[in-house]
């Protein structure tokens, strides 16, 4: 506790640092998972090739992944743009995936009758699909958001600068407090960005609330 | 690839294929954490998992466990323990660490694969005179086994990766090609430790896809295949 | 705990002319600063106007360093020294390896970096054979790219070294690198997994001392191995405070099989001048015992690189 009370502006700078290496990958991930996700769902023969790509993606270790970008890509080692591509590319193998079977959880009968009242494909999409598939979407994002936030501890093995970054000096330093601060502080921003998911959740999709209340009246 | 090229010679140079660090050494050492690992983590979870989807109970605090886990860092989990138990107790500390990673996801799979089992197939269990034992261990069990490997699948890959960070406390295994590699500045030598890690996991979950396949009781390959007809 | 820093090896920057290296030596005889722009005789800051007194107001510069807490204090002693100077100060620290900070350094994202004379040495020549100090900064001169330069080293070293316990050393009468060729139990060499091929490591080992050894990639928790007895060598950093905490013995190498390496501040060329006249007396006023006395107040009281560096400097009479 007093290691951590010591050293409140570096456990501010690296969790600021931390929460900015996981959130931008998997905004990013989403951003490109809803349309590959609506591909694999649209066009049955691609849902095997882009999901067993995904499969193939997760088998890659992160450290590897971190290491052989720079190189491969032409990224200097200094950028922290390595761990983010990396990042971005596994939640992107674990949200192609969550779109797709969050599509297929979509009751058939909601989107013919959509269809049959006369919305066409792209609004049929934004206004039925997608709020339906939210349940199911919400969840996978969830488990990329928390996955990805302990995984950008890793970067610290390269020296990418995050909570990560506690353990490596911790260790150098043998300083029990700081390993341990280092664990909590990244549980609990995992933590804090779960509850902000659910919360948005709530707000964007109130009628699931509706739901369990009918449910357990 | 250049890079490639050089990583294949690297992985077909007989010189890495022997000693104290040769490939087949550190790939056994690889894989022995990782099914250690995994054994040790379906003994605690699968039995858990049944109880849970069994009972119904428990289901909320087993999510919010699961989620916890989820949320620690593996690499300060192992710095943690090797700091407080010593070195002497490392390769502990890698197992803790790895079962750790490896629980939620088995824990998961063995009570949803119960939770999947239709409504009615275990009203005619009870129906027939099943105790609650022989529900569990005759009908919920088998047909929940496709569901808890694909449990065991997702843990083996988290697993067979996050091995790795042990190089890092002196445990020699494929990512000690990596972090070595890395400060040699040996490209050819990072890939191909790289291509080793996820070859390794790609054989693992072939393995593991053939067991859950295997798994599915005759009888319900029999009615789902008949189904789609 | 040995520094985990890496050292990338592969540059192909083989200049290590021993005529070059003779010059350079005579050059710097005099103690002038080691730097490749020391040819140049008119101070230049890059704005053009002359930094003589050390007095830069308003210049910005970026000081680095590896994700080594020692490196981080030396780093910060700069970063504050320049401050004192009136330069702005912007640090970028625990940057990583010599891989990500070099190109950084070279193409100006970074001016300041605390450095060791033998490990940087190797980084662009590989098959330097240079161990002694002298010899190492003289050949540092000659490979240093065009943009970089060293200001005058300090007389800290924090340089590979070769370690035992106290026992290992009293029942087997050790004192020097040499003595364990006669030792009869099997000897496990313990270190970062790059030792394997380092030519200090157990090749050179053999072929410098006739010593033969097991090695175990022990990597962060070398020393807790050394003192658990699953490796009776270690190679550890010299200025690393658990050899004295766990009464280590640091084997003398009579044969130079390591490369000297004593910390010295790497910087943009262009400012070497400039920067030299704040760092050089700070690099002269750190001894060995110094940074010893430092990494100590890292890692056994705990305290941050800022708050030591600030100690230090004030002790030293560097301040304000």
């Amino acid at each position: 506790m007093r290691w951590a009370l010591d050293n409140l502006g570096l456990l501010g700078q690296l969790t600021i640092a931390h929460a900015r290496l996981a959130i931008v990958p998997v905004a990013v991930a989403l951003l490109l998972a809803l349309p590959l996700g609506a591909l694999a769902h649209r066009v049955p023969p691609l849902r095997g090739t882009l999901l067993g790509l995904a499969g193939l993606l997760y088998t890659i270790p992160s450290l590897a992944l971190f290491v052989l970008l720079p190189p491969m890509l032409g990224i200097p080692y200094l950028s922290d743009l390595n761990v983010i591509i990396a990042l971005t590319l596994y939640a992107l193998a674990l949200l192609v995936r969550t779109v797709t079977e969050a599509l297929e959880s979509v009751p058939p009968d909601a989107v013919a009758s959509a269809r049959a009242i006369g919305y066409n494909g792209t609004s049929i999409f934004l206004a039925v699909q997608l709020p339906l598939a939210g349940p199911v979407l919400l969840a996978g994002l969830r488990v990329a958001t928390v996955s990805t936030v302990s995984m950008v501890t890793v970067g610290a093995l390269i020296g990418v600068s995050s909570l990560g970054s506690l353990f490596t000096d911790g260790l150098q330093r043998r300083i029990v407090p700081e390993v341990l601060t280092g664990v909590v502080l990244t549980a609990l921003l995992a933590l804090l960005l779960d509850v902000l998911l659910q919360l948005a959740g709530r707000v964007l999709m109130p009628w699931l609330r509706a739901e369990r209340a009918v449910a357990t009246a | 690839m250049n890079l490639f090229a050089d990583a294949l010679a690297w992985l077909t140079d007989p010189a890495n294929w022997t000693g104290p660090f040769g490939i087949p050494t550190l790939t056994l050492a690889h894989l022995t954490y990782t099914l250690l690992a995994l054994v040790l983590a379906c003994a605690v979870a699968a039995p858990a998992g049944w109880a849970i989807g069994h009972t119904g109970h428990g289901r909320s605090f087993a999510v919010a466990l699961a989620g916890a886990a989820r949320a620690l860092p593996s690499l300060g989990l192992l710095a943690f323990l090797v700091l407080v138990l010593g070195v002497g107790l490392k390769e502990v500390a890698t197992v803790v660490v790895l079962v750790l990673l490896a629980i939620p996801p088995i824990l998961a799979g063995a009570y949803a694969g119960i939770d999947a089992i239709p409504r009615g197939t275990l009203d005619s269990a009870r129906g027939v005179g099943m105790t609650g034992w022989q529900r569990l261990w005759r009908v919920e069990v088998p047909l929940g086994l496709p569901l808890l490997l694909g449990g065991v699948r997702g843990a083996s890959l988290q697993v067979v990766s996050t091995v790795m960070i042990a190089a890092f406390i002196g445990l020699p295994n494929l990512g000690t090609y990596l972090i070595a590699g890395q400060r040699l500045g040996d490209y050819a030598r990072m890939l191909a430790g790289a291509i080793l890690v996820a070859a390794l996991a790609l054989v693992l979950d072939g393995v593991l896809a053939v067991a859950q396949r295997l798994a599915v009781p005759r009888g319900v390959r029999m009615a789902t295949a008949a189904v789609p007809a | 705990m040995t520094r985990t820093t890496p050292r990338r090896l592969t540059r192909g920057l083989t200049l290590a002319a021993s005529g070059l290296a003779v010059l350079a030596l005579a050059a710097c005889s005099s103690g002038d600063p080691l730097d490749a722009g020391s040819a140049d005789e008119t101070p230049l800051s890059p704005s053009g106007e002359t930094a003589a007194t050390g007095d830069a107001s308003g210049q910005t510069v970026v000081v680095g360093s590896q994700d080594y807490y020692s490196n981080e204090i030396v780093a910060e002693i700069y970063a504050q020294a320049l401050e004192q100077a009136g330069w702005t100060v912007e640090r970028q620290f625990r940057i990583g390896q010599r891989e990500a900070y070099i190109p950084a350094i070279e193409n100006g994202e970074v001016q300041v970096f605390p450095e060791y004379t033998g490990n940087l040495l190797q980084y662009f020549d590989p098959d330097t054979t240079a161990t002694k100090a002298a010899d190492v900064e003289a050949a540092l001169a000659g490979v240093l790219p065009d943009g970089l330069a060293v200001l005058d080293p300090s007389p800290a070293t924090d340089q590979d070294s070769y370690n035992v316990t106290s026992a290992f050393a009293q029942e087997h009468s050790l004192t020097s690198i040499a003595d364990l060729a006669g030792v009869d139990v099997p000897l496990i060499l313990g270190g970062q997994p790059e030792l394997a091929e380092r030519p200090y490591g157990p090749t050179g080992l053999e072929s410098v001392y006739g010593v033969t050894v097991q090695f175990s990639p022990t990597g962060d928790t070398t020393v807790d191995e050394l003192v658990a007895g699953s490796v009776n060598i270690a190679n550890v950093y010299s200025a690393d405070p658990r050899i004295a905490s766990e009464d280590l013995v640091t084997l003398e190498d009579p044969e130079g099989l390591f490369l000297a390496s004593n910390v010295v501040p790497l910087v943009q060329a262009d400012l070497a001048d400039a920067l030299g006249e704040v760092l050089n007396p700070v690099s002269a006023a750190l001894t060995p015992e110094g940074l010893v006395a430092l990494n100590v107040e890292s890692v056994d009281q705990q305290r941050s690189a800022a708050d030591i560096a600030a100690d230090w400097l004030s002790a030293n009479g560097f301040a304000g």
